[in-house]
């Protein structure tokens, strides 16, 4: 037994083998996966990022409305040709090892972000050129173009700072001993097991902490993740299933969220990855395409699949956000006008298979979809393929249609760039427009947002039009926790944030 | 003239019944496999006329009866996208009978001749089928049906044939095992000596002698595919929406255990009836067919 | 017999060799490039280049069978591609944990079978028997993790007797430990109990009808002490040997019924590792799984060696 898990015994003492005596000093938070490796560079699942929501700062951080909140990093300024963002930096803060956070701290960040074999941050920062340090208190990062997802980027995992000692001394293999500069610092692991953090005395905004531990642990199954949050197991329980939200509503024991994601459900349909696009009237006729979205009843979606727990819509972000092209507003089901389209394209009962996730909510979704087309001459069939051998297809061009979520990113560009740039690397569509990337790249160079929206009105009408993907809606996330656990704050990423969160006595 | 040779008829006794019919005998004593027996028998009666037991379309959708509890017209009530649970169980026996008879058709059909080589050959033959059989039986069963299932893609037919291949090292063993017990024998002896080439002996005279451990051995191995198909629709590896099958339906049940209870108690209940009345009959099987005992 | 041993053991070696192969071989073909599965959300197309070589995706089979053989056999099993720990390490942390539930299902498996197959032999053709019969047999015929569920509704969620879900190390808490184990081993012990009440039943008829046993009775010795001396004397002595056997059966019930109760053992980590392709744990643990059943059936058969003397030739 180590020291550390002797220190832990206490706390897991009470929280497993009375549950009825919590203790108000350590967090349990249920997981629906286990997340991978706790390396902000590395790292690669949505899952981690509520984990690195304790254990890393970053330099800015997002509210419920999507605007940026200082947090590393307390203001910004964006120079006069927008190619260069100076940064002031917070003072006095230290990381979980004692060493101090400053500029040249965030230097090295952002150069191990761009550099480190196998980061997945590089093609966030992609045209951040170098980093300057100003003073030990403000840094300066140049741009080859101007990039305004810049900021939503260092709000996410490319602006999380770790410390440069720790991560020159230990190299790739950090990430099982990671060391940032958050409110809790990391504690142990215990793959598929759990996730121990300890509260870090000396952060800037202790105030706001009252928890001693968090322990996060992954739970796959809903129903028993639901099941340990009911038996007092744990104190917060991520991504419930929506089927369950009339019942957690009911007992006063528990509290719930709904918070409508910055993602969205979709169907990718193949109009040009692979030869196999030319072969199928789906993704040879845009008429064919826009008969099957008028074939269904995306209400009728989200309340069979998702109990209506989600937001129904048209484009990569809802349609109350505020980056919604109001041009182009989503369609009413339309049956009559779907035969038409059909019959005017020459196929009138055209056939296509739909590949789809095994989980249990795309398996739903797949057969109503397959009902709903069904009435307008649609003959849909199912082919269910486990993660790994549908990522393959759709990389290959090798399926019809996929049906294929996405988390979502603060800013639109991160739901929109590489889905619909000519041969990015989410873009299983092949959907390739060189004016279409003409807008993109402006929009990323603009940095007003009544601009920006401009722009996006003129691509969405532009991508609409071929319908590569059928956005179908946006889910909700859905929370549920003890109902004495306080200041839960409903952001749109999804994340738990541990400041403030109390559990009142 | 050549003299004709009277030919003589032999009449059987009539109490001299042969080795199956006092099988069978031996069998209608044991109460529980005769349960068993009957219950298969009526699961297969209902594969057979689903349609006559279960008029409703078991695929078809009803957005107004999401999850209704058990009522007069939905007798098992109905499932997440509004399909009758009651048809479902009902068509679902088709796939769930094929899954267990199928997959253990292919080890038989796979395991039988490999263990006959096996045992009758000898040598060189027999040491690496051997070998190969018990690298095949050192790897957990189901991670071996999960890896062929992964590697098929998720469909009942591929489950079938995941379940069927990593079955199949149990009927060679078995086979080799019996062929070895009998190949002493005298009878063997003597049809060799004939002049009876080894196919012949392996067909006419070693078969039918070891039919009986294999019979038994495949009515248990029925039920046991039965789980397997289960096991392997929990992960998503089995029978894909929208036709039914009693283990996906406990994949998607299990998500709505706590308001929608219905959706797994019955097809859970099915696939543990035909299970045990195949165990029942399976273990009625192995004491008739035992020839140590009277 | 000790030559016997050494054939035995020489066996060993080319059937871990071919075990090993198959399943390598069979991961090999599961569609899906495991660089693009690690890639993430973002799927970098740098980052996938890089993950291949790093995981020699492009090279010859051989040379990666080579790779990960020449690896073993210096006590490197490779990392875990998922979250880059040593599988050395996950196989020792995840090993006990599988091994503590297979032998507390065990154990309920003894403690069910067992005597109904006393019952089922003692009362035979009777209602006795029969019941018997059903009530060990209930266990091998329901689907572990359905009955699972089932279980974690009631005890967890209505009663809260036990916890729904998670594991604590015996040496911390063992009475923490024994809660959460002990659905889940009754769970596995269910199935295994069918087959101990087969054995037991049958292990129990044959000397019950056996001459020492007639004579016992003429005897005039207690119907019991027949029972319990003789009979079942000779029904527990292979127990081992089918303990042995049926480690095969307790890790494939393992692998869901860890699914269900969050159990963090092996028959979870080797699931999760063939839907990531993370095929060094595959290999590991398959590895690991299949010495220790052929040294378990060894083990078994010595036993027997030495427990019957006939068989000694």
């Amino acid at each position: 037994m180590t020291l550390s898990s002797r220190s832990f015994l206490p706390a897991l003492l009470l929280a497993l083998a009375a549950p009825l005596t919590l203790s108000a000093q350590t967090l349990r938070v249920g997981l629906a996966e286990d997340p991978d490796v706790l390396d902000p560079s590395l790292a690669r699942s949505f899952v981690g990022r509520v984990v690195f929501a304790g254990l890393c700062d970053k330099l800015f951080d997002i509210d419920e409305k999507l605007a940026i909140q200082p947090q590393l990093a307390t203001a910004y300024e964006w120079s006069a040709d927008s190619k260069a963002l100076t940064l002031k930096l917070r003072p006095g803060v230290t990381f979980h090892d004692g060493e101090k956070f400053d500029a040249a701290a965030v230097k090295f960040n952002i150069e191990r972000h761009k550099t480190l074999p196998g980061s997945n941050r590089r093609g966030e920062l992609a045209p951040v050129t170098s980093v300057d340090v100003i003073d030990p208190g403000t840094v300066r990062l140049n741009l080859s173009a101007p990039f305004s997802p810049l900021l939503a980027q260092l709000a996410d995992r490319a602006g999380m700072m770790v410390s440069p000692k720790a991560a020159q001394a230990e190299g790739d293999k950090f990430g099982a001993k990671p060391v940032c500069s958050g409110p809790f610092k990391f504690v142990e692991r215990i793959a598929q097991d759990r996730i121990v953090l300890e509260r870090f005395p000396a952060y800037w905004n202790k105030d706001a902490i009252h928890f001693d531990k968090i322990v996060y642990t992954p739970i796959p199954d809903a129903t028993v993740r639901l099941a340990n949050l009911k038996s007092g197991q744990l104190d917060f329980a991520e991504r419930v299933a929506s089927s369950d939200m009339a019942k957690i509503e009911a007992d006063k024991k528990l509290k719930v969220s709904r918070i409508t994601e910055i993602g969205y459900q979709g169907i990718t349909i193949n109009i040009g990855k692979s030869e196999q696009a030319k072969k199928n009237p789906l993704g040879r006729d845009a008429r064919v395409r826009e008969a099957f979205e008028l074939s269904l009843d995306r209400q009728g979606l989200a309340q069979v699949v998702m109990d209506n727990e989600a937001t129904i819509g048209n484009q990569w972000v809802s349609p109350r956000n505020a980056f919604y092209a109001k041009n182009v507003p989503v369609p009413k089901r339309d049956i009559a006008r779907a035969k038409a389209l059909l019959k005017e394209a020459g196929v009138p009962n055209p056939s296509f298979t739909l590949v789809t996730p095994t989980t249990s909510e795309a398996q739903r979704l797949a057969l109503v979809v397959q009902a709903m087309s069904r009435e307008a001459g649609f003959d849909v069939k199912i082919q269910a393929a486990e993660f790994a051998t549908s990522l393959n297809m759709a990389d290959k061009g090798d399926f019809e249609a996929y049906i294929l979520a996405w988390s979502g990113r603060a800013d639109p560009d991160g739901n929109l760039f590489s889905f619909h740039g000519c041969k990015q690397p989410l873009n299983y569509a092949g959907y390739c427009d060189p004016e279409t990337d003409k807008l993109l790249s402006q929009s990323r160079e603009l940095r007003d947002p009544a601009e920006r929206k401009k722009v996006f009105e003129q691509i969405t009408a532009r991508v609409m039009k071929e319908r590569p993907l059928i956005y179908l809606y946006h889910r909700n996330w859905l929370w549920a926790y003890n109902a004495k656990l306080g200041g839960v704050r409903n952001v749109p990423d999804g994340l738990l944030r541990v400041a403030g969160l109390k559990m009142a006595p | 003239m050549a003299a004709v040779l009277p030919s003589v008829v032999v009449t059987p006794l009539a109490s001299e019944a042969g080795p199956w019919k006092r099988a069978w005998r031996r069998l209608k004593r044991r109460r529980g496999a005769l349960i068993g027996l009957a219950v298969v028998l009526m699961f297969v009666a209902l594969a057979l006329f689903a349609p006559w037991f279960a008029p409703q379309d078991p695929i078809a959708t009803s957005w107004g009866a999401i999850r209704k509890a058990p009522s007069v017209e939905h007798w098992f009530g109905t499932d997440e996208i509004g399909r009758d649970v009651f048809a479902r169980v009902v068509w679902g026996t088709r796939a769930s009978l094929l899954a267990g008879v199928v997959s253990v058709s292919i080890s038989l059909l796979l395991g039988v001749p490999i263990g006959l080589a096996a045992g009758f050959l000898g040598g060189w033959v027999d040491s690496v089928i051997s070998r190969v059989t018990d690298a095949f039986l050192a790897c957990p069963f189901l991670i071996l049906a999960i890896a062929l299932a992964a590697f098929l893609g998720p469909s009942l037919t591929n489950a079938m044939i995941a379940i069927g291949v990593s079955a199949t090292p149990i009927f060679v063993r078995l086979t080799r095992a019996q062929v070895l017990n009998i190949k002493v024998e005298d009878y063997i002896e003597a049809a060799r000596a004939v002049g009876n080439p080894p196919w012949r002996i392996a067909l006419r005279h070693v078969l039918p002698n070891v039919a009986a451990p294999l019979i038994v051995q495949a009515t248990l191995a029925i039920a046991a595919a039965v789980i397997a198909e289960a096991s392997l629709s929990f992960l998503g590896l089995g029978q894909q929406p929208p036709a039914p099958s009693w283990g996906s339906m406990l994949n998607t049940a299990k998500n709505f255990i706590d308001n929608a209870p219905w959706m797994a108690i019955w097809p859970g209940l099915a696939i543990f009836l035909l299970v045990l009345s195949f165990n029942l009959l399976g273990d009625g099987l192995r004491d008739a067919l035992d020839p140590r005992q009277r | 017999m000790f030559e016997y041993l050494v054939k035995r053991i020489a066996t060993l070696a080319p059937t871990l060799l071919l075990v090993s192969m198959l399943i390598f071989g069979l991961q090999q073909l599961l569609p899906g490039d495991p660089a693009k599965i690690l890639a993430g959300e973002e799927q970098d197309p740098t980052v996938v280049a890089y993950l291949r070589t790093k995981l020699h995706l492009d090279e010859p089979l051989p040379l990666r069978y080579a790779y990960w053989a020449g690896g073993v056999l210096r006590g490197d099993f490779g990392e875990s591609i998922r979250n880059q720990q040593p599988v050395l390490d996950l196989i020792l942390q995840k090993l006990p944990v599988t091994l503590e539930l297979a032998l507390l299902a065990f154990a309920i498996a003894l403690v069910i079978g067992i005597p109904a197959g006393i019952v089922s032999a003692i009362g035979r053709g009777s209602a006795w028997d029969y019941a018997a019969n059903v009530f060990a047999l209930w266990g091998l015929s329901t689907p572990n993790f359905w009955l699972g569920i089932l279980m974690i509704l009631l005890f967890s969620v209505q009663l809260g007797w036990l916890p729904a879900s998670g594991y604590v190390s015996p040496f911390e808490d063992l009475r923490a430990n024994l809660a959460a184990m002990i659905m889940p081993a009754f769970v596995l012990g269910n199935a295994i109990a069918a087959v101990l009440m087969r054995h037991t039943r049958s292990a129990m008829l044959q000397v019950l009808s056996s001459d020492y046993v007639r004579t016992a009775r003429a005897k005039g010795l207690n119907e019991r002490t027949v029972v319990l001396k003789h009979a079942l004397r000779n029904a527990l002595t292979p127990i081992i040997t089918l303990g042995a056997l049926e480690l095969g059966t307790l890790l494939s019930g393992a692998v869901l019924t860890e699914q269900v109760f969050t159990i963090p053992g092996f028959g979870k980590l080797i699931v999760d590792a063939v839907f990531n392709r993370d095929y060094a744990v595959v290999q590991g643990v398959v590895l690991v799984t299949a010495s220790a059943y052929m040294l378990l059936n060894l083990l078994a058969d010595l036993a027997q060696f030495a427990v019957n003397p006939r068989l000694r030739r």
